[in-house]
């Protein structure tokens, strides 16, 4: 993202949802956005995810310029490389795990046997490869989460974005979710995660602090291994 | 940091060497609190003082072993059946710097606490890595114990994140200070050099 800014409302209802925010996501890097009620963070997200358009500033996914693509180059764009997960799981519970996951592809256009197969695989990806068949109301929460998780990831698509992944997860579940984002972005995926729980932020590489719809400070990006010896 | 009470739950395991039971205090602490030699025998010698443990016997180098008593087993069971007191700790650099910060003119409470809570969600990140770094179930007891003291680091790091959000509301929420009371003794129409004469 380059100086994006979103406004929302004109005159006196004008509010600057984000103000002139500049933000990269490497491949296989996990960031984190923390920041009071109404600081940015959802817009944010959504402007990542091309769900919404920036009033000023651009957006580039996968090397793709987000605002210069018609609107249906940009929702295969979406389909294709983004994945999402919402702390409202939203899995639909007439569908198996298993038919959840498949349910983007699908709607891509791949055959049924195909999307069957991908969604197998990318259950197993999660742990959740015993769940394929379940219904969502026969899940826990984490392991919904684990299903939201894998049809985020289903295709191999490279950006995940979550919004408050654990939500009302206990902190054992919550921990499982970090785990396993933080070992996609490992293998390569980027992760842009908005979060108000700071021990679930300090799974990423980097932690970015919205205020007022600015990005107001950031801790470093990666480090060595030589700070690790700091931690004690 | 209650050594007496470690040395003496290791004890309750059964008899110990001095250097057996500096090496078991750090194995199931991380080290996160290394001891020197000499503090576990001061501290044996004054467990002994107190009838918690005897001396039973040494090796052919000279050095003893330890065995606790009924009443060193008694004052185990009563440490880990009663709750620690917070009151003991020493006052809070933290929140005397926030205070300071508050009331003092000229100071952006909010750049501090920004400050603050970049630093220690670091720290936070740190923590966060080494736990990453070891098995998500870890099988060894000592592993699991180092665990243990690791997420208490982490929950008290968390804690300082959300308290320190909760200061940034607080202040964003209530009206600029009133001006500072003068400095004592310092009228104001008088140069503070003359105030003494």
């Amino acid at each position: 993202m380059r100086d994006v800014s979103r406004d929302h409302g004109t005159g006196a209802g004008l509010v600057h949802a984000l103000r002139n925010v500049s933000l990269d996501v490497a491949e296989g890097e996990f960031v984190a956005v923390m920041g009071p009620s109404g600081s940015g963070k959802s817009t944010l997200l959504t402007l990542a995810g091309g769900l919404d358009t920036p009033t000023s500033g651009r957006i580039t996914v996968a090397g793709a310029d987000i605002g210069a693509l018609g609107a249906a180059a940009r929702s295969a764009l979406r389909r294709r490389a983004v994945g999402y997960v919402f702390q409202d799981l939203n899995l639909i519970p007439a569908l198996t795990a298993a038919e959840n996951v498949m349910l983007p592809r699908e709607l891509d256009g791949a055959r049924a046997r195909r999307a069957r197969r991908q969604a197998h695989k990318a259950l197993a990806s999660v742990g959740a490869g015993d769940l394929a068949d379940r219904f969502p109301d026969e899940l826990s929460g984490g392991q919904q989460q684990r299903v939201a998780i894998a049809r985020a990831i289903i295709g191999d698509r490279r950006l995940l974005l979550a919004d408050e992944p654990t939500g009302a997860l206990d902190s054992h579940a919550g921990e499982e979710i970090m785990r396993l984002l933080r070992s996609r972005c490992d293998e390569g995926a980027a992760c842009l995660m908005v979060t108000h729980e700071s021990r679930h932020a300090a799974w990423a590489d980097r932690v970015v602090f919205l205020r007022d719809g600015r990005m107001v400070d950031s801790t470093p990006g990666r480090t060595g291994p030589e700070t690790l010896l700091e931690a004690g | 940091m209650s050594i007496r009470h470690g040395l003496l739950a290791l004890l309750s395991q059964g008899p110990r060497y001095g250097y057996q039971l500096r090496a078991e205090f750090e194995a199931s602490t991380g080290s996160s609190w290394p001891l020197n030699i000499g503090q576990v025998y001061s501290t044996l010698s004054r467990l002994e003082r107190d009838e918690l443990v005897t001396r039973v016997g040494a090796d052919d180098e000279g050095r003893f072993v330890y065995r606790i008593t009924p009443a060193g087993e008694a004052d185990v069971r009563e440490w880990f059946a009663t709750p620690v007191a917070r009151a003991d700790r020493p006052r809070d650099e933290l929140a005397i710097k926030l205070a300071m910060a508050v009331t003092t003119p000229g100071v952006d409470v909010r750049q501090v606490v920004q400050a603050q809570r970049t630093a220690t969600l670091r720290t936070l990140q740190d923590l966060t890595r080494v736990k990453a770094a070891a098995p998500a179930d870890p099988a060894d007891q000592g592993d699991r114990a180092w665990r243990l003291v690791l997420e208490s680091m982490i929950f008290q790091t968390e804690a300082e994140v959300r308290w320190l959000d909760h200061c940034e509301a607080f202040v964003a929420r209530t009206a600029p200070a009133a001006p500072a009371a003068p400095p004592a003794d310092a009228p104001l129409d008088a140069p503070i050099g003359e105030t003494s004469r």
